[in-house]
């Protein structure tokens, strides 16, 4: 077994991790096609190893901020599958009963506060929880999740520099899958890496990693975390890695230079992640179980959701105001 | 009763609540070391320390962004933004963010926060510092609207603000903050979502916001001498809205005007105006009246900006005019 600083039951929960992530993707996509899912869904198919490393690396209490490519986020947080498919395919069951949709994934049980639609919007919003972690002295941690696509939109920079001036106990993680929807990142940004090439701006560390492998991505995190922790402020980390789905729904994905997807797909962070496993002595039997138990419980959620009644339609006027209620007038 | 200005009145406010409750935080660009760029937080960062008490870089969408961030984990912060017409460069963060998550999430996340700031006209500072976009917040589901015209509203108004499980949108108005007023002594703490009726008439109803409210008193003292009476109602919040005071009080008379420093179109009167026309228009007993600002940016000049605010002469001569 291997001698390093990762121990076996961790790598266990990586594996596992990147797998519900991948399995319960790959169903969404299916019933997307099977018009069981409506309006949009993002996927994170080939991004696995950054939500993996992150969630696997943070405390129950820490808080995850995420867009709308959040699915797998929050899956990585715990939240139950069932909750996630039912919320996206807009039943009852849904983490948010049918009100968010795919873009909004919330779980606050479980540290998930928000999946944000508008691009940017959150970096600011997880700064805010940071500070209110460092008031509180709680020792919690804020993760925020975005796109190379991101770090060109002013509310970026806004909460890099704010929290980087308030010392925040705030990770800014930025997944660069090299589009930003279907436009090549290189082509609108002016530096190579859109989030390291600017950590300097804000006096924080040129962090790049390979997003693409579990263990570097959690190693990263680990630092990451225990330093923001520990007072250490704020962390820029630029992960690339590389989305093998299209931006979202059906987008075939027509932007793509010929062998590009090819090169990326040998480099999947599932199958490079297994090989490692066995390498260090994991049994192949042990594996697969892993992902027959995954299938199943994939499985068994599809079938809960569809099974699922769809929103009562009460809840339209549930829920605006903190007394339950929409009323704006006595 | 102490007499206070209505800018006192505000830091009064925020002292108030902090001093009440720890989880109560205050941020915004020259809030702390500087007391504010209209000197409504003077003392604030002496009183409570540079960890409650924060002043920020010029970003907007931060500093609303971090006020919700900080909401949904437990804190009940205030923000400042400097100028209602800021509101545009957090907008986002404002009527997109703040206002639907706890919709979205179907109850999961709370957002006890109060956005502060100073809106309207009055001190000459062209279209893009002076107006009143109280109307903007109004038309986006999940925000309360409060905008106090008196010192011991602000007061109280900002306290029940800050109680407020929901956001807060709270419109000071600059030319109000020189006013003075009594504020009641010790804890002051109002009700949101309450009307004020100011004074009683049997002829016409003239419903005020903020710096048009003392306008619309002096309006009712000139109208009286020449035989109108009006009741003056202070709205105080557009949303929760006083719709039973408003159509109480204008089934009395039967005539309901509006006085209103937004632009016209689809300010807050108009949304007044189509309930009492729905639900009392068989105790009216003629048209009701909008005064506002015409559909104008604001100008700059004092005979301009004090020509295109609705003015006390204006309201005299519309309901003279109307009320027949
Ligand atoms: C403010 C804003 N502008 C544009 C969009 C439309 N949009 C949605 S996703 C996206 C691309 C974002 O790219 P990136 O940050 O790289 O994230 P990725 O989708 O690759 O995960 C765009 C332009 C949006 N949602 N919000
Ligand atoms: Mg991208």
């Amino acid at each position: 077994m291997a001698s390093d600083d990762i121990d076996r039951s961790t790598r266990l929960a990586l594996y596992r991790s990147q797998i519900e992530i991948r399995l319960l993707e790959k169903r969404a996509y299916e019933l997307f096609l099977q018009n069981l899912i409506k309006g949009t869904s993002h996927l994170s198919l080939g991004q696995e190893a950054v939500a993996a490393g992150f969630a696997v690396a943070m405390r129950p209490d820490d808080y995850t901020y995420c867009t709308y490519r959040g699915h797998s986020h929050t899956l990585a947080r715990g939240a139950p599958m069932l909750g996630v498919l039912g919320e996206l395919m807009g039943r009852r069951c849904g983490l948010m009963g049918g009100k968010g949709g795919s873009m909004h994934l919330t779980s606050v049980a479980h540290g998930v506060m928000g999946s944000y639609a508008i691009v940017g919007a959150h970096l600011p919003v997880a700064a805010g929880a940071a500070w209110s972690a460092q008031l509180r002295g709680s020792g919690q941690v804020s993760l925020c999740f975005f796109g190379d696509g991101t770090c060109n939109i002013g509310a970026f920079h806004e909460a890099l520099n704010f929290a980087a001036v308030w010392k925040l106990p705030v990770i800014f993680v930025c997944e660069n899958n090299q589009y930003m929807e279907y436009t090549p990142i290189r082509s609108v940004t002016a530096v190579e890496h859109p989030a390291a090439d600017r950590a300097a701006a804000y006096g924080l560390e040129r962090i790049v990693v390979d997003g693409n492998d579990a263990d570097a991505v959690y190693r990263k995190a680990r630092e990451s975390i225990d330093k923001a922790r520990g007072g250490g402020g704020p962390s820029l980390i630029e992960a690339m890695t590389y989305r093998t789905s299209g931006h979202s729904r059906a987008d075939p994905a027509k932007y793509r230079p010929p062998g590009e997807l090819e090169e990326w797909t040998k480099r999947d962070p599932i199958a490079l992640y297994r090989a490692r496993l066995l390498e260090l002595g994991f049994e192949e039997s042990e594996l697969r179980a892993m992902d027959s138990a995954v299938q199943r419980a994939v499985d068994e959620a599809t079938e809960g959701a569809k099974a699922s009644p769809t929103p009562p339609l009460e809840v339209i006027d549930k829920d605006v105001w903190a007394d339950g209620g929409s009323s704006w007038r006595n | 009763m102490a007499e206070l200005t209505y800018r006192e009145a505000v830091a009064a406010g925020i002292a108030q609540e902090m001093e009440r409750d720890e989880r109560v935080v205050f941020l915004g660009e020259d809030v702390a070391a500087a007391g504010g760029v209209f000197k409504t937080t003077v003392g604030l960062l002496e009183k409570f320390g540079p960890c409650r008490v924060r002043d920020t870089p010029i970003s907007e969408q931060a500093i609303v962004g971090a006020a919700m961030g900080a909401a949904m984990t437990g804190l009940r912060p205030i923000a400042e933004i400097m100028f209602s017409d800021f509101f545009g460069v957090s907008w986002d963060m404002i009527a997109n963010e703040i206002a639907k998550a706890r919709y979205m999430c179907a109850g999961q996340l709370a957002l006890p926060l109060v956005i502060r700031t100073a809106n309207g006209s009055g001190s000459r500072f062209g279209a893009q510092h002076s107006q009143s976009v109280e109307n903007w917040v109004m038309a986006v589901p999940g925000l309360k609207v409060v905008a106090p015209s008196n010192p011991a509203d602000v007061k109280g108004l900002l306290a029940a603000a800050v109680r407020d499980p929901d956001p807060v949108i709270f419109f000071e108005h600059k030319g109000l903050y020189a006013t003075k007023g009594e504020v009641p002594d010790g804890e002051h703490v109002d009700r949101l979502g309450t009307a004020k009726v100011l004074r009683q008439g049997s002829d016409v109803t003239i419903v005020a916001l903020a710096a048009m409210v003392p306008r619309a008193l002096q309006a009712a003292q000139r109208l009286e001498k020449e035989g109108i009476s009006a009741t003056v109602v202070d709205l105080r919040s557009l949303v929760p809205l006083d719709t039973k005071t408003l159509l109480v009080e204008t089934k009395k008379t039967g005539r309901l005007y509006t006085v209103e420093e937004n632009p016209r179109l689809c300010g807050w009167g108009a949304e007044i105006a189509s309930i009492v026309a729905e639900e009392a228009f068989y105790d009216l007993d003629g048209p009701i009246v909008r005064i506002t600002t015409p559909h104008v940016p604001l100008p700059a000049a004092d005979e301009l900006e004090d020509n295109t605010v609705p003015t006390v002469e204006r309201i005299v001569e519309t309901v003279r005019r109307t009320a027949g």
